[in-house]
């Protein structure tokens, strides 16, 4: 393992954000809100990461910012399927350990249930990885695993 | 480009509508147009709502949000406008494809139809663009669910309707 230093990290930061780098950090202090903190968007949104071995489970934590209808309430559908594209940029770029942040070609999700204001979760599996595109599925639920609020797809355009 | 609204009579439900939307007021999603047949919607450029860091690209979860918020809202006027009355419908679906990356620093505009009204189901369809409608950022169809007037409540009816002190912006 390389020891990057600080000093590195921001000047590489500064310039041109270097993803390899990030995500090489990230996985040896298995620490990733460095790497979504070079995201606003998931700042934004408030969004964290956990990983637990191969596994990682992605968190939106219950936040006013994100309701849409007030009268539920309810998290709007957009910040659901913003959540668990961003889930699914951050898995492909950990697992295969990506020079550039993918590139979004095409998203489809189906809402299952509304999604309540309180905390939300999502994992990603990497269906197929081919060169040049990936493809992703992504589940998303609050407090159950087995009762999904969505589930999406995704392709990808990698390197 | 922006286009008179006075010519879109159903402009004025459709904006207080996204007003009601917390996250749309935190986006800064305004309505530029709505009658019973389209909806317009402009969001505009942050900082905050990057997804590519290096190039300042904003993340296809915002184009997603604001593609569904534009078509959920054009369902509210279709059915505003064919049942007079309001029901608030839930997404059932969507798919967004992304033809190119947003222009930094510039805002996006959605442009949606709902083009079918059945029974239980709305169809839509939606262009995401900035300069042109004829060079798209993304296209997208969803449907929505339609659900009895009555679950919509008293109160956000009166605020949709205009008959209520405006929502607070914050």
């Amino acid at each position: 393992m390389t020891d990057l230093t600080t000093e590195q990290i921001n000047a590489s930061s500064s310039e041109i954000m270097d993803v390899r780098n990030v995500v090489k950090r990230a996985i040896e202090l298995n620490d990733y809100s460095y790497l979504l903190a070079k995201v606003p968007y998931s700042q934004f949104i408030g969004m964290s990461v956990e990983r637990f071995g191969d596994e990682m489970v992605f968190k939106l934590p219950a936040k006013d910012d994100n309701i849409g209808n007030p009268i539920l309430p309810a998290i709007h559908g957009g910040v659901i399927a913003g959540f668990m594209e961003m889930s699914a940029i951050v898995q492909l770029m950990v697992f295969m350990q990506a020079k550039k942040v993918p590139k979004i070609v095409d998203f489809s999700i189906d809402y299952l249930r509304a999604g309540l204001h309180q905390d939300t979760f999502a994992e990603c599996k990497i269906t197929r990885q081919g060169r040049r595109v990936a493809n992703v599925s992504i589940n998303c639920w609050q407090t159950n695993r087995k009762q999904l609020i969505a589930t999406a797809r995704a392709h990808f355009l990698i390197e | 480009m922006i286009i008179n609204s006075e010519f879109f009579p159903l402009t004025d439900v459709a904006t207080r509508f996204v007003n009601q939307l917390v996250h749309c007021r935190r986006l800064g999603l305004s309505v530029k147009e709505a009658s019973e047949h389209h909806v317009l919607i402009e969001l505009p450029y942050s900082q905050d709502i990057i997804g590519y860091p290096d190039t300042g690209v904003i993340h296809g979860g915002v184009i997603t949000t604001l593609i569904d918020t534009t078509c959920g809202t054009a369902v509210v006027c279709a059915i505003l406008d064919k049942y007079k009355s309001l029901e608030i419908s839930p997404t059932l679906d969507l798919r967004v494809d992304y033809m190119r990356p947003a222009e930094p620093n510039k805002p996006v505009y959605a442009f949606a139809e709902c083009y079918r009204l059945s029974s239980s189901v709305a169809f839509t369809r939606a262009i995401a663009y900035q300069s042109s409608i004829d060079d798209p950022i993304a296209h997208a169809v969803g449907s929505f669910m339609r659900i009895s007037p009555e679950m919509v409540g008293e109160e956000f009816r009166q605020a949709l309707m205009g008959n209520v002190t405006e929502v607070k912006h914050d």
